[in-house]
């Protein structure tokens, strides 16, 4: 058996792990562009805060293509997919035979045009260690940088950065930071965080124009700058499987089992649609943990196994200075909440499920909600108003506990 | 079962790391298991784990002042007590879910942190069903029990300090 897999991340990673779980012996061809050792791609923040170093960064230990004998082919791009004759054409002009392909090529940064960027000389985008890298280059104490995007990405640049440089600067179209996983509340906490480092924020707000150093808003408002990030979306990356004929939708459409309309052809990670488990939805979850359980579930099936991964949840651990946010699920029905300060619980139910949660600053056994929302638990079933206050064990039956601490899970 | 006896069987076992069971070999292994209806909730177990992570020999230098940060909680509830500590998952999600690579299973089955990897994110506490890894101390990581492999004891001290059997660590 000859398996290909495209792109070296969580995804690509987990479908190695996925594969040799049941195939010890097939041909794995590892295919990516980055010319690095797999690292965790949200760490590439922590590297320029100092937090952590290459060395550390590696998402696997220093012996694991070795170990799982993986062939990896790093600095060349996957052009095409011919599903016909079963190949993948690479940059470097050769071609790969495969009898099981996965697409794990997640996403790339997506530059709406703006006026007059092209004359912004010092501009990078936040998405790989070579755009740490670079960045760190740029910058100095006497660097004032500019973050267009209030978004994950973005807030996790203005983090790693705001000791370093002299200034940062944020604008987001947005009237509050981290809106796709923050209400109002939750967001002004972060705010508050990062104001504290000296960040400063322009909301509801954009950038009409750029010169070389100055940013113009629509409020009129100006901002000088010596360094420029754009971080305002991603796009999932496609288009191989979408030339190759196989189905798009937002993302590359996928089956429980991994495998996409292509026959033989697998994909996995940021650049799929997963269906939300809560709202039955597809829709692109790029995250980490996601990708991991794709990228097994497919590596499996590609090796012969059966596995299905269909519980999908939006879900986030991001944290700024000390500030922890811990979001899962959706954020509709009825609700419960509790703030104090810089502290906020806010759950999400309906229907008798747990569908969602926001915690700030309360991150211990967050777990126990996410489970809830993940394994569709019905709250009849628990003690709802004890766990609403805490997240804690004693909410299940004397017997569901058992199950989960007197046996082998 | 008295202790000693308990402790002889265990002994007696096979090798906890036998290889080539389900899931690659290893959900054969010793764990921490719960009694519920023999835990008193005195909560020893909590400052035994704190001491034997210290570093420390002497319990009353280690802990005596201090808040201490166990990796085993006991939830108390009325008549009911329980202690909770890291299941080492047979599928471990915190370890699929980890951004860092900071989590992984050992070839006997123990889910083990790096600390040095680990960015203190806490996707892992954001997933684990148990409530079972938390942040440390120092909250720039997360933490959670190794089955005091990690530390001078080399056997649950939680387990041999309980006083009414209430968790155990054996094959189950
Ligand atoms: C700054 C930042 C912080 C983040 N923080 C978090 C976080 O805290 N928690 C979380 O859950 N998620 C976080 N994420 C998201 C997380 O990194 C992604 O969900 C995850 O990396 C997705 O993994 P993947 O394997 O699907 O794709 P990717 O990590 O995007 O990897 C795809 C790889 O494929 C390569 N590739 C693409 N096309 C080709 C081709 N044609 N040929 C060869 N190679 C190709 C790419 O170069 C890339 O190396 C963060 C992301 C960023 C950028
Ligand atoms: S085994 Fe050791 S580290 Fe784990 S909970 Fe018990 S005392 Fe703590
Ligand atoms: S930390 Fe939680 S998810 Fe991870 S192995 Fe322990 S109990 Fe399982
Ligand atoms: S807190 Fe540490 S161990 Fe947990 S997921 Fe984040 S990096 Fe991994």
């Amino acid at each position: 058996m000859k398996y290909v897999i495209i792109g070296n991340s969580a995804a690509g990673i987990a479908a190695i792990e996925g594969i040799r779980s049941t195939d010890e012996s097939g041909e794995i061809v590892l295919v990516s562009d980055e010319p690095h050792f797999t690292y965790g791609r949200p760490l590439i923040s922590y590297y320029l805060m100092g937090a952590t170093d290459p060395e550390h960064m590696r998402y696997r230990p220093a012996d694991f293509y070795e170990k799982n004998n993986v062939r990896t082919l790093f600095g060349v791009r996957a052009e095409k997919i011919d599903a016909e004759k079963k190949q993948v054409v690479l940059s470097d002009g050769k071609t790969l035979d495969y009898d099981k392909l996965l697409v794990a090529t997640g996403s790339r940064p997506f530059v709406p045009p703006m006026e007059g960027l092209d004359g912004v000389k010092k501009k990078f985008s936040f998405m790989t260690f070579d755009d740490a890298l670079a960045l760190e280059k740029a910058i100095g104490p006497k660097t004032r940088v500019l973050i267009v995007g209030a978004g994950l990405i973005g807030l996790k640049c203005c983090e790693g950065i705001a000791e370093r440089v002299k200034s940062v600067a944020v604008v987001d179209l947005a009237n509050h930071v981290l809106p796709s996983i923050l209400d109002e509340y939750g967001a002004q906490i972060v705010q508050r965080t990062l104001e504290a480092k000296g960040v400063k924020f322009y909301l509801s707000d954009s950038v009409a124009r750029f010169e070389e150093k100055t940013a113009t808003l629509k409020s009129g408002a100006r901002i000088d700058f010596d360094v420029l990030v754009v971080a305002v979306g991603v796009r999932p990356n496609v288009e191989l499987v979408k030339n190759a004929g196989g189905e798009v939708r937002r993302g590359i459409a996928i089956d429980e089992r991994g495998e996409t309309s292509l026959k033989d052809v697998y994909a996995a990670g940021d650049c799929t649609e997963s269906r939300d488990i809560v709202t039955g939805d597809h829709k692109i979850l790029a995250l980490m943990p996601n990708a991991y359980l794709q990228g097994h579930c497919a590596g499996v099936n590609m090796a012969g196994g059966d596995e299905v991964f269909d519980k999908a949840v939006a879900m986030n651990a991001i944290g700024f200075f000390g500030t922890h946010v811990l979001t899962a699920g959706v954020y509709t029905g009825d609700s419960f909440e509790e703030k104090e300060g810089d502290k906020y619980k806010k759950l999400f139910y309906k229907d008798g499920y747990l569908n969602g949660f926001i915690l700030v600053n309360e991150p211990e056994r967050a777990g126990i909600y996410t489970s809830l929302i993940r394994e569709r638990t019905p709250l009849s079933q628990i003690d709802f108003d004890l766990i609403k206050n805490s997240p804690a064990l004693m909410a299940f039956s004397s017997k569901a506990r058992a199950d989960k601490l007197a046996r082998r899970v | 079962m008295p202790r000693a006896v308990r402790k002889q069987i265990i002994t007696e076992l096979p090798n906890p790391c036998l290889r080539n069971s389900a899931d690659r070999g290893y959900s054969i292994m010793k764990r921490i298991y719960v009694n519920e209806k023999w835990c008193l909730g005195c909560h020893l177990c909590e400052y035994e784990c704190a001491f034997a992570n210290s570093g420390m020999t002497d319990m009353v230098k280690a802990l005596k002042g201090k808040t201490i940060h166990p990796k085993i909680r006991v939830e108390d509830g009325g008549d009911v007590h329980f202690a909770v500590n890291c299941r080492h998952c047979t599928e471990a999600i915190c370890v699929k879910s980890c951004i860092a690579g900071a989590l992984s299973k050992d070839d006997d089955g123990m889910v083990r942190i790096d600390k040095d990897k680990c960015v203190g994110c806490y996707t892992c506490v954001l997933v684990c069903p148990f409530g079972a890894i938390m942040p440390s101390a120092d909250g720039h990581a997360a933490q959670k029990c190794m089955l005091c492999l990690d530390n001078l004891c080399g056997e649950p001290n939680c387990v041999k300090h309980c006083p009414n059997n209430a968790i155990v660590y054996e094959e189950r």
